[in-house]
C-alpha cells in the first residue's frame, strides 16, 4: 500500500489550507468558550475568535509553553472532563513536577491515524512484525507505536526496553521485520548482537527502524544502515502533541507533519515572529483536533526548518527537518527529557550536598551516561566512608527518582565546581552524534 | 589512669581522586609549618580521604578549611610495636579477643620501632585492654 489515507495524504496544498482554517475556526471558538486559561489568555492579547478570518491569523493567537502545563498540574487546562479521558501519559517537567497529558479516545484515535501513514509511508503493513523496543508506560513511546502498528496491520512484538539478548533472540525467532526504539539503543542492540554471534544484518529479517525520542545525525544513520543492512527512519513527536507521531517517509527527507492534525509554524525563539519556510527557527504546533489538551501554538523548543514544497513521495503535508538542537537547556537522555533545573530541584531536598552541580554527558559503548558532580558538604563529612558513599546513594537514588533515568553521582569538594558562569557551564555534552 | 593521655587528634580531609590533591594539602601544611607524622590515603570511588597524624592539628584544621576543604577531626590511638615478626599479631589478637572492632588502621616504621595508628569502635576500652597486655600506648604528647 502507498497511502494509508491517500485523500488526506495527497490532498491539494489549498484544499488541506482551507480544511485547516475552518478546523482552527471551531477551535478558537471552543477554546474561548469553554476553557477559562485559554479565554483569559485570548483577552490578555486582546483577540476574539471573530478576529480569525484566515489561517494567517494564526499569528495573532498567544503562545503557549510547557511551563503552562507544569503550572496547571495535573489537568486544569483540559477541555475534557475525566468521565471521557481514557488514557494518561506523564512526562519529565523542568522542575520537580512532571506534566500530565491526558488523552480521550478520539485523541487517541488521531495519534494512531498519524502514525498509521507514517508506517505506511515507510512500506510497513500487514504482514509485517514490528519489534517496539520503546519504553511502555507513563512515556509515551511504546504505547504510541504499539497502537500505530496494529492499526496497519502488522504484528506486534513488545518487547519495551531492556533485557537486550532476549530481545535478540525474539526477534530472530519471531522474524521481526522493522524495530521501534531509539537510535542509540539500536546501536546498542547491534553490539549486543555481535558478542551474541548474531548479525542483524544476515541472521534476521530486520530491514526497517523507526528511530526517534533523542536527536540524531545523518551520519548515524548511514552508520546503522550499513552495519545493520536496514532502512533507518526518523520518528518525531512530543507527549503535549500525543506522543511519537510523525515519520519520514521512504524518501527520508523529513517528517510529515499532517497538517489535518497540526498547523506548523517555525518562530524566531528571541522575537516571537513568523519566519518563512526554508528559515531555521522553533518549531511551533497547534494541533487542531485534541480534545482533551488542546495546544495552542505550542513552543516546543525544537530548532529546525519547516518544508512547504510537495514531497517527492507525493505527499502534500508539509515536512520538518531533524530537529537541529533546543532553544532552552533540555538533554535528551537515553530517550527521556532531561532539564538541569530538574537536577537543582532535587539537590535542594538534600541536606548533605551543596546546590552547585555539573552534569556531563558521555556516550558509553551506545548508550547515554550521565554523570552529575555535586559538592559534600561540610557538615556530611564524617572522616567514614560507608558515610560518605551513603550520602552519594541516596543523591542518586533521588536523582533517579526525579529524573526517571540512571545517574552516576560524584562527590566534589566544596567549592570546586565553576560558579556565576551562566548555564551553559552547568552541562558537559561529550556526546558525539 | 587518665586514657585521654592517649587518645590522639587525627585529621581527615576529604579529597576529589584527581592529580594534584594531595600535592595542595601539603603545601599548604608546610606553608604553616606544621610537620606530618604519619598518614594514609583511603580511595573509594572517585573520592578519597587522606588522614594524618601532624604536630598541629588545630592549625593545620584552620587552615585547610580556610582553602575550602573538608576536614574533620577523628580521635584515634597509636600504639608501639615490637619491629620483629609477629609484632603486629600481638596488637591485633588483643583486640580480637576483647571484640573491639578496628574501623581502619595504617603504620609507621619510625627510629625507635614501628607505630601502628588505630582507629577502632571502642577508644577507652581499647586502651585499656592494651595497657594490660603490656604492649606500649603513644601518648597524645608525643604528636602534638
Amino acid at each position: 500500500m502507498r497511502c494509508w489515507d491517500p485523500r488526506i495524504e495527497e490532498m491539494p496544498k489549498e484544499d488541506l489550507q482551507r480544511m485547516q482554517y475552518k478546523l482552527l475556526k471551531s477551535l478558537v471558538y471552543r477554546l474561548y468558550s469553554f476553557s477559562p486559561f485559554y479565554h483569559d489568555r485570548m483577552k490578555e492579547e486582546k483577540v476574539h475568535p471573530d478576529d480569525i478570518r484566515e489561517l494567517a491569523d494564526v499569528k495573532k493567537l498567544p503562545f503557549m509553553f510547557k511551563r503552562d502545563l507544569r503550572d496547571n498540574y495535573p489537568d486544569k487546562i483540559f477541555t475534557a472532563t475525566q468521565d471521557d479521558l481514557v488514557r494518561y501519559h506523564v512526562s519529565s517537567g523542568t522542575t520537580g513536577k512532571p506534566t500530565v497529558v491526558g488523552y480521550t479516545q478520539n485523541d487517541l484515535n488521531l495519534w494512531t491515524e498519524s502514525l498509521a501513514r507514517g508506517l505506511t509511508s515507510i512500506g510497513l503493513g500487514r504482514g509485517d512484525v514490528i519489534q517496539v523496543s520503546y519504553g511502555y508506560g507513563l512515556f509515551t513511546g511504546g504505547l504510541g507505536m504499539h497502537y500505530g502498528a496494529e492499526r496497519i496491520g502488522a504484528t506486534v512484538l513488545p518487547t519495551s526496553v531492556g533485557n537486550t539478548e532476549r530481545q535478540i533472540e525474539l526477534m530472530q525467532d519471531l522474524g521481526a521485520t522493522a524495530i521501534a526504539c531509539t537510535p542509540s539503543y539500536l546501536l546498542h542492540i547491534g553490539e549486543v548482537a555481535e558478542k551474541m554471534g548474531v548479525s542483524i544484518k544476515k541472521d534476521t529479517k530486520l530491514r526497517a527502524g523507526i528511530l526517534g525520542a533523542e536527536p540524531w545525525t545523518d551520519g548515524m544513520r548511514t552508520r546503522i544502515e550499513d552495519w545493520l543492512g536496514i532502512k533507518a527512519y526518523d520518528i518525531y513527536g512530543t507527549s503535549e502533541l500525543s506522543g511519537p507521531m510523525y515519520t519520514e517517509c521512504a524518501e527520508q527527507k523529513g517528517f510529515h507533519i499532517w497538517s489535518d492534525i497540526a498547523l506548523v509554524e517555525i518562530i524566531d525563539p528571541k522575537t516571537g515572529e513568523s519566519l518563512e519556510p526554508g528559515e531555521k527557527g522553533e518549531l511551533t504546533i497547534t494541533m487542531l483536533q485534541k480534545e482533551a489538551l488542546p495546544m495552542i501554538r505550542f513552543r516546543i523548543g525544537d530548532i529546525t526548518v519547516v518544508e512547504d514544497g510537495v514531497c517527492p513521495c507525493g505527499r502534500t503535508h508539509p515536512r520538518i527537518q531533524r530537529i537541529q538542537g533546543r532553544v532552552d537547556d533540555m538533554l535528551i537522555i537515553r530517550g527521556i527529557n532531561v532539564f538541569p533545573s530538574q537536577v537543582e530541584y532535587a539537590l535542594m531536598a538534600i541536606p548533605e550536598v551543596g546546590q552547585h552541580f555539573q552534569i556531563i554527558v558521555e556516550r558509553k559503548g551506545a548508550l547515554d551516561d550521565m554523570l552529575v558532580k555535586v559538592e559534600l558538604n561540610k557538615e556530611s563529612f564524617s572522616d567514614k566512608i560507608p558515610e560518605i558513599m551513603k550520602v552519594r546513594e541516596k543523591v542518586e537514588h533521588r536523582l533517579r527518582n526525579s529524573l526517571n533515568v540512571n545517574v552516576n553521582v560524584e562527590l566534589v569538594e566544596p567549592g570546586s565546581l565553576p560558579r556565576f558562569e551562566g548555564k551553559s557551564k552547568k552541562v558537559i555534552d561529550k556526546r558525539s552524534l | 589512669m587518665d586514657t585521654k593521655n592517649y587518645v590522639i587528634k587525627q585529621i581527615s580531609i576529604f579529597s576529589e581522586n584527581r592529580p594534584g590533591r594531595l600535592a595542595s594539602i601539603a603545601h599548604a601544611l608546610g606553608e604553616e609549618k606544621i610537620n606530618i607524622l604519619a598518614f594514609s590515603i583511603a580511595e573509594a570511588n572517585g573520592f578519597g580521604v587522606v588522614r594524618a597524624l601532624v604536630d598541629h592539628p588545630e592549625k593545620a584544621y584552620k587552615k585547610l578549611s580556610s582553602l575550602g576543604f573538608n576536614v574533620a577531626f577523628t580521635d584515634v590511638i597509636a600504639v608501639q610495636m615490637q619491629d620483629i615478626p609477629g609484632g603486629l599479631y600481638e596488637i591485633a589478637k588483643v583486640l580480637g579477643d576483647a571484640q573491639i572492632n578496628i574501623e581502619y588502621s595504617y603504620a609507621y616504621s619510625g627510629k625507635d620501632a614501628a607505630v601502628l595508628i588505630l582507629r577502632v569502635d571502642q577508644v577507652e576500652d581499647a586502651i585499656g585492654k592494651i595497657q594490660k597486655s603490656g604492649a606500649t600506648l603513644l601518648e597524645r604528647s608525643v604528636f602534638h
